[in-house]
């Protein structure tokens, strides 16, 4: 059973919820999940780039109001 | 009331002095006790370390005595807490002794990692410490010219290094006169220069104008040190003759051993600074897990707002504030000029242009910094 762990990044404009995704995903194992909270509309862009270049999953995107709820799954 | 800081950095410093002259009455009548326990004597003045790479300052220029640099209410001890139990509110250090407490703070730092990334602490310089910085400037000193590569970890204390080492050592190499023998391969784990947009931007500008090639989505995997490659996570490489990184960070051991945080990061609420699930504990500086900058800055804003907090406390009974997030970082920009970048939870920064009096006054904040962990500033 994967887990998911959330990072409540919003808010926050330094060292940027990207910067955040990157470290929190080496601290999970393959399959689990980490779902970012972010208020920064760019970081609803740069973490699919990102996970896509590195060759990990985007489970998906949602906006609630005004905040991104982004989660991916480490694949690799 | 007893009071028990843990950690002499400029968080636990500015928290400790600032608390002792808002409850300096109540400290002499016995109604607060405010103990400092620390892992040194000394006190680094860290962004220091960053001329000391170029050789533009001595690291004994960057130490102070802690003991000098505190009020003389607050009770001080080099003596290091190697076992938390917050259940008894209470902490046993390496002398064997016990300290009890009613509030305590949690201030030990962070420390650069470069074993967290294989071949990276052999064959990089980095300037987090007085041995690496000193490491750096031996090498910039001796380079006769070739690839200069600068790697960047996450998460990492102070967020303007990778920039400010590469103006600052392209700076340096301009003055010697091999300038254009260098060159230069700044990268950046996301997909621009900076975390911040506006500092991104900003230092695309600048690096165009230097002649700077640049690779964003570069995150480390391994230094081949042998081919003097860094290969990335994305499939990636940077050649290097010379190596300059900004390791990822981790917490102090002493927070993983005992089991208070992730990587020795503890988890704290963003206004309070409590730490999770704790009534009297609270968390400063980059001890914390919070994603913010982890910076004097950052810091020295939240032992201001902390210290207004316990000391209400102590007088009122209940807190008076929250912590907003407030960070302010100079950015110094080249050997002769700087800007800054000032946000908190509900403001982004605006960079504007560098200049020759940002830059000065950083150089005379250099100074003033010992003021600012006295607490007057």
């Amino acid at each position: 059973m994967s887990e998911r762990k959330i990072i409540d990044a919003r808010g926050t404009y330094c060292p940027g919820p990207l910067m955040e995704l990157i470290a929190g995903i080496k601290q999970i194992e393959v399959g689990d999940e980490l779902e970012v909270l972010s208020t920064d509309e760019g970081s609803a862009n740069d973490i699919p780039e990102w996970v896509n270049k590195v060759g990990h999953e985007l489970v998906g995107t949602t906006q609630e109001g005004d905040v991104w709820h982004v989660v991916v799954r480490k694949a690799k | 009331m007893k009071i028990l800081i843990i950690g002499g950095g400029m968080g636990g410093t500015i928290l400790a002095n600032n608390l002792a002259r808002r409850l300096k009455h109540e400290i002499k009548h016995g109604k607060a006790h405010i103990t400092m326990l620390s892992a040194s004597d000394q006190h680094m003045y860290q962004p220091g370390l960053l001329y000391v790479c170029v050789g533009r300052m001595a690291p004994d220029e960057l130490y102070r005595e802690q003991a000098s640099l505190l009020e003389p209410e607050i009770e001080f001890h080099v003596d290091p807490v190697e076992e938390f139990h917050l259940d008894q509110n209470s902490v046993k250090t390496k002398s064997g002794k016990t300290y009890d407490y009613d509030a305590l703070v949690i201030s030990t730092g962070s420390r650069a990692a470069p074993e967290a990334v294989p071949g990276l602490a052999e064959h990089s310089v980095n300037c987090y410490t007085e041995q690496n910085a000193l490491e750096m400037w031996r090498q910039v000193k001796n380079f006769k010219g070739g690839k200069v590569g600068i790697v960047v970890g996450v998460p990492h204390k102070c967020p303007m290094i990778p920039l400010e080492v590469t103006f600052v050592l392209h700076d340096y190499f301009k003055e010697k006169g091999i300038a254009d023998q260098v060159e230069f391969h700044y990268t950046y784990p996301i997909g621009r220069l900076h975390s911040l947009e506006p500092v991104g931007k900003w230092a695309e500008g600048e690096f165009a104008n230097m002649g700077i090639n640049t690779t964003t989505l570069f995150n480390m995997k391994e230094v081949d040190g042998s081919g003097k490659v860094v290969h990335s996570e994305e499939g990636e490489t940077v050649e290097y003759d010379l190596l300059i990184s900004v390791p990822p960070h981790r917490g102090m051991e002493v927070i993983e051993k005992n089991g208070l945080g992730a990587n020795g990061f503890i988890p704290t609420d963003r206004h309070s600074l409590k730490m999770e699930g704790q009534d009297n504990v609270y968390v400063i500086g980059d001890t914390t897990n919070l994603p913010i900058s982890k910076a004097g800055s950052t810091a020295h804003f939240e032992a201001e707002a902390l210290a207004e907090n316990l000391a209400a406390l102590v007088k009122l009974g209940e807190p008076v504030r929250d912590y907003d997030g407030k960070v302010f970082c100079f950015i110094e920009a080249g050997k002769d000029r700087a800007t800054y970048a000032m946000f908190d939870y509900g403001h982004p920064p605006a960079p504007k242009a560098p200049n020759k009096a940002v830059h000065w006054f950083k150089m005379a904040y250099n100074q003033l910094y010992w003021a600012s962990a006295r607490g007057l500033l």
